[in-house]
């Protein structure tokens, strides 16, 4: 039996998370870094949907900007050209992000490793093609400015509003998170990812695990590319690229799988990274290239889970 | 009519001989050490930049060519040596982020170096367009074509007929037993690196003339290379050749009959249709997995 008055430790991080984003825009000294932070923001909550798909359930997915394509350009191309509400565009967009991950998952889970890193990779550029050459709708290559989001007809505008409503969907992701893998569905996920065949022996439907938590993470990925086109503005085809999808595993990587605070680290470091590197001029791409060597090499189970080992405590 | 058909047939032979030898690195590589290299197409950038830079550095051209081989060649080793060897056994997602991380790291030093501009190359004997069937095609193809013949030739050598390709086709098989042989199987990594460095920078290097290069040509070159070989299975070395060539001519055909605007969307249509129905390629083996 569970003690009443035991706290189980990860509910005290998601206090200590809740607490140091509601004390944070008081102590930023400028809007850029209220900047960074929403899109760090932004960033975490895909990458906890993401994690869910590699680090738990072991499917890898090199395709994952696509869906983030999907929601940033329904959000942009719905209101603009056919006067759909942005509300309900974006529901639009995190269905059709939704249908298109059922509608690929019975086939692309029959495969593994490198082929499945093949077949989500492909579904991926496939979008951002397809984006970058619809210009009539989508402004092509140059991308398209995407109108602002009214929740219950209050325009989101202001950096603060966005922080607040950013910091609410991450707490409740996060909260969401550690409530799902510590359910049967999460214990299925961990299952599955140890032996396929052992949790099928014990009567876990694989194939529809796999397609729950990669229509889940595609939907996730959807509303935030939705979220994230009203808070810039605008949005162009890279997005959904390669590179995008690739920055996306590597924060799931250097956070560390199956962690879902490893999830909020891998996010923040690497959301942040590229602003650090960019006075370099020009010697961005080698320095970010050189360090995602040596956080492989150095950290190759990622920071959470490494840093939670060394104290000796449980990942 | 039956002319453009042709036209389409042999360009896209040409481009796809690009992919078959940017397939056969992938190859190599995944054979060794069961690594997908995602700087593969870093290598054949390499090869096409290099081959700029050194001819107009005033190098005679056949002087500058092997220079641009042996270079890629050189970063493939140094590659292997401090990144790749290191993290032995490491997970699959761990080792291509490492070998993303090295493709970054190789474009930004070319970007930095060399600048962002699209370069040109001049072709090897004359700007004069040869006409095949009613298609008119520039000679450069034939130095691409004959490029791979000579390199897929070679290869079927080295691995049917020398120790060393023998060597490698033991550790692909099964590295504990190679070891357990005497093969040196790190000894066999290098050298898998090395020599797809060498294929792609030469695949690169040759088709240069026709396509043009920048610091960021490798990506998409490396990723349909990936499809060729996937197409053909991974690892198996007929399937690299074909399964490029066919990557090659779909794309031409895609683009002359139907969009040219989708032409880099054919591939991965193709492989996302392969993938869905033969999961393994086309070309390998039935074989029943063991848990």
């Amino acid at each position: 039996m569970r003690d009443p008055r035991h706290v189980d430790p990860r509910h005290w991080g998601l206090a200590a998370l809740a607490a140091v984003l509601a004390v944070l825009p008081f102590v930023l000294p400028n809007s850029f870094y209220l900047d960074l932070t929403i899109r760090m923001a932004i960033n975490a909550i895909i990458v906890l949907g993401l994690n869910l798909l590699i680090g738990f359930a072991g499917q890898i997915s090199f395709g994952h900007a696509g869906f983030i394509g999907i929601g940033a350009y329904a959000s942009a191309v719905l209101p603009t050209h056919y006067g759909v509400p942005p509300m309900l565009a974006l529901g639009a967009g995190a269905l059709a992000a939704g249908a298109l991950a059922a509608a690929v998952s019975y086939p692309i889970f029959k495969l593994k490793g490198h082929y499945l890193a093949m077949a989500t990779l492909g579904l991926g550029i496939i979008l951002t093609i397809a984006f970058r050459n619809e210009a009539a709708l989508t402004g092509g290559p140059d991308g398209m400015p995407v109108p602002t989001l009214e929740i219950f007809s209050v325009a989101l505008s202001s950096d603060r509003q966005w922080y607040w409503v950013v910091a609410a969907m991450l707490v409740f992701s996060v909260w969401a998170s550690l409530n799902l893998i510590d359910s049967p569905f999460g214990r299925a996920l961990r299952a599955l990812h140890g032996s396929e065949v052992a949790s099928k022996v014990v009567g876990v439907d694989i194939a529809r695990y796999k397609m729950a938590v990669f229509v889940m993470s595609a939907v996730f990925a959807s509303i935030m590319g939705s979220v994230s086109a009203h808070y810039v503005g605008f949005v162009t085809p890279s997005v959904s690229e390669f590179f995008h999808s690739i920055e996306l595993v590597t924060m799931v990587v250097v956070g560390g799988m199956a962690s879902v605070f490893g999830s909020l680290v891998g996010a923040v470091l690497l959301t942040a990274l590229p602003q650090l590197l960019a006075t370099f001029e020009g010697w961005e791409t080698v320095a970010f290239g050189g360090i995602l060597i040596l956080f492989m090499i150095v950290l190759p189970r990622g920071l959470v889970p490494t840093l939670a080992a060394r104290l000796g405590k449980g990942g | 009519m039956l002319a453009e058909f042709f036209q389409y047939l042999f360009s896209g032979f040409t481009v796809g001989a690009t992919y078959a030898m940017a397939a056969l690195g992938f190859t190599l590589i995944y054979n060794a050490s069961n690594v997908i290299n995602f700087a593969q197409g870093e290598f054949i950038m390499l090869g096409g930049m290099l081959a700029v830079l050194f001819t107009q550095a005033g190098l005679p051209l056949p002087v500058a060519v092997l220079l641009a081989v042996a270079v890629p060649t050189l970063v493939g080793v140094v590659m292997e040596k401090t990144v790749i060897g290191p993290v032995k056994g490491a997970d699959t997602v761990n080792i291509i982020i490492i070998t993303i991380g090295a493709s970054l790291v190789i474009r930004g030093l070319v970007q930095v170096t060399l600048g962002k501009n699209t370069r040109a190359l001049p072709a090897f004997s004359g700007d004069a367009p040869i006409t095949l069937l009613g298609a008119v095609l520039p000679s450069q193809s034939l130095w691409v074509t004959g490029g791979t013949a000579v390199v897929v030739l070679g290869l079927w050598y080295y691995f049917s007929r020398t120790m060393g390709g023998k060597a490698m086709l033991a550790t692909a098989i099964n590295r504990t037993a190679a070891q357990l042989v005497g093969i040196n199987t790190g000894w066999v990594l290098t050298l898998s690196f090395a020599l797809s460095a060498a294929l792609g920078a030469l695949g690169g290097v040759l088709v240069t003339p026709i396509t043009m290069t920048s610091y960021d040509a490798g990506v998409m070159l490396g990723l349909k290379g990936f499809v060729a070989a996937v197409v053909g299975g991974l690892g198996n070395g007929m399937g690299a050749l074909v399964g490029g060539l066919l990557v090659g001519v779909l794309e031409a055909m895609g683009a002359g009959y139907l969009s040219s605007a989708y032409k880099d969307a054919v591939p991965f249509v193709l492989i996302l249709l392969i993938l869905f129905f033969m999961p393994r390629g086309l070309f390998s083996a039935k074989t029943t997995e063991r848990v």
